[in-house]
């Protein structure tokens, strides 16, 4: 019930904040949905969307930092490894 | 999907797990609040993948199973009305009431329609002047907001004839419920991603500090999940109980403060009736008096009846983490996805309907 799902925003529009609207692309399948409340989001972004609203604006940066975080744990695997 | 498919890697799921393996030293049970990750936990097998002594507890976190019987009644006794258009999302149509649900309304020629988002049900409204609208308002922090603006708007366009049928709950008072009873076992929780999206996570500072368990903001993705359990296993192991974000990409501490804000305008915090588990002091949001006159309760002049479930359901028991689905006699053979006694196989997120899905041992190996 909470599915909520990323997608990239295409365009916007409406300049009213409470009823901005985007067309947000969900691999392939476009959809709109109410900016309503994320009115720092401009057209590439990435937004979380749940039931017809963009609930957040995922954070590029923090998103990598997981990968960052295993590549060091891949790293002190290697580590431990016995070299050949 | 970016931000989707990476947060599947196999190859990357399993350095997860090889960490989790490498630092867990005793047992700890972790309950995963939301069932939109109890059905990824559990279609993923991610629980089979962690070492043995870390048992993952499903908790109470879908709607649509604990939304009161009583409550699906009065949905029922609205939807049948010949003057409504009663609109739901789909996954409330199968939940049985006392006696039917919403699809038999609907074949039995009730005008019951199934919509994407709550402002569908504003747009019908005004294309049907001459019937009454009515939405299902169901849902946690999450779906709050997509609600509150259906009502506001509605409002604002000076809708006389759109209303709400509300059963909206809210996580902490449920975490709460759950760490105050005696019979508490959760030593912690990956708290609901997608709440937090909202809600933001400073309410859980408190309860992390008084219960003493840590409290990992987690998303959906099987990566996410493995992440959210690896930082709750490292808190466990040194002896924290501290409240951390896993799903960062998307959640900030504070939250959605426009969300919140529409949130706190239309709704209050009321007492709320969780299916399987009773009622639970300020657990859940009903309209604020300013917008009453959309609540469908009021205006159809509903009761709330006392209905009692079947005595041999062990969903509450499920829901607090006390039991798991295949320790009840009944699932399966006598309650099915199709025919469910209770709470937790109503929805495809409740522990039963999930086991059932992806668990279920075939015919041909059972002894």
């Amino acid at each position: 019930m909470c599915l909520a799902i990323p997608g990239k925003v295409l365009s916007i529009s409406g300049d009213d904040p409470l009823t901005r609207m985007g067309r947000i692309d969900f691999a392939g399948i476009v959809k709109q949905a109410s900016l309503a409340y994320v009115p720092e989001v401009i057209a590439g972004d990435y937004v979380i969307v749940h039931v017809g609203f963009a609930l957040s604006k995922v954070d590029e940066e923090e998103a990598q930092k997981v990968f960052g975080y295993l590549k060091q744990i891949g790293e002190l695997e290697e580590l431990k490894e016995p070299a050949p | 999907m970016k931000f989707l498919d990476e947060y599947r890697d196999p190859g990357l799921a399993q350095k997860f797990v090889r960490e989790i393996h490498r630092i867990t030293t005793k047992p700890w049970k972790i309950m995963e609040v939301c069932g939109g990750q109890t059905h990824a936990i559990v279609k993923f097998g991610i629980d089979e993948l962690l070492p043995k002594q870390i048992e993952l507890i499903h908790g109470p976190g879908c709607p649509v199973c604990v939304t009161p019987l009583e409550v699906i009644d009065q949905a029922l006794e609205i939807a049948a009305r010949p003057d409504v258009i009663f609109t739901s999302f789909g996954d409330m149509l199968r939940v049985p009431g006392s006696t039917t649900d919403l699809l038999a309304v609907k074949a039995k020629g009730g005008d019951v329609r199934i919509i994407y988002s709550p402002l569908d049900a504003v747009k019908l409204a005004e294309q049907n002047p001459a019937k009454e609208v009515v939405f299902f308002g169901v849902g946690f922090e999450t779906t709050a907001p997509a609600t509150a603006m259906a009502i506001y708007q509605a409002a604002q366009k000076g809708l006389k004839n759109f209303s709400m049928l509300i059963s909206h709950v809210l996580v902490p008072p449920a975490i709460e419920a759950l760490m105050s009873s005696p019979n508490c076992q959760v030593q912690a929780f990956l708290a609901a991603g997608h709440v937090c999206t909202v809600m933001g996570y400073e309410e859980y500072f408190p309860l992390a500090k008084k219960y003493r368990v840590p409290i990992v903001v987690t998303g959906f993705e099987p990566l996410d999940i493995l992440h959210g359990v690896l930082l709750t296993v490292q808190q466990l192991e040194s002896g924290r109980a501290e409240v951390e974000n896993q799903y960062a990409r998307a959640v900030r501490r504070e939250g959605n403060q426009p969300a919140q804000d529409l949130i706190k305008k239309v709704f209050k915090v009321v007492p709320r009736k969780w299916r399987g588990i009773g009622e639970i002091a300020q657990s859940g949001l009903g309209l604020s008096e300013t917008y009453a006159a959309f609540d469908a309760a009021r205006k159809f002049d509903l009761t709330d009846q006392c209905v009692e479930e079947p005595a041999e359901c062990i969903a509450g028991l499920i829901l607090q983490g006390l039991k798991k689905p295949n320790e009840c006699p009944a699932f399966g053979s006598r309650c099915t996805p199709e025919h469910p006694f209770g709470a937790t196989m109503v929805s495809s997120e409740g522990a039963c309907a999930a086991y059932y899905r992806y668990r279920r041992q075939p015919e041909s190996f059972k002894s």
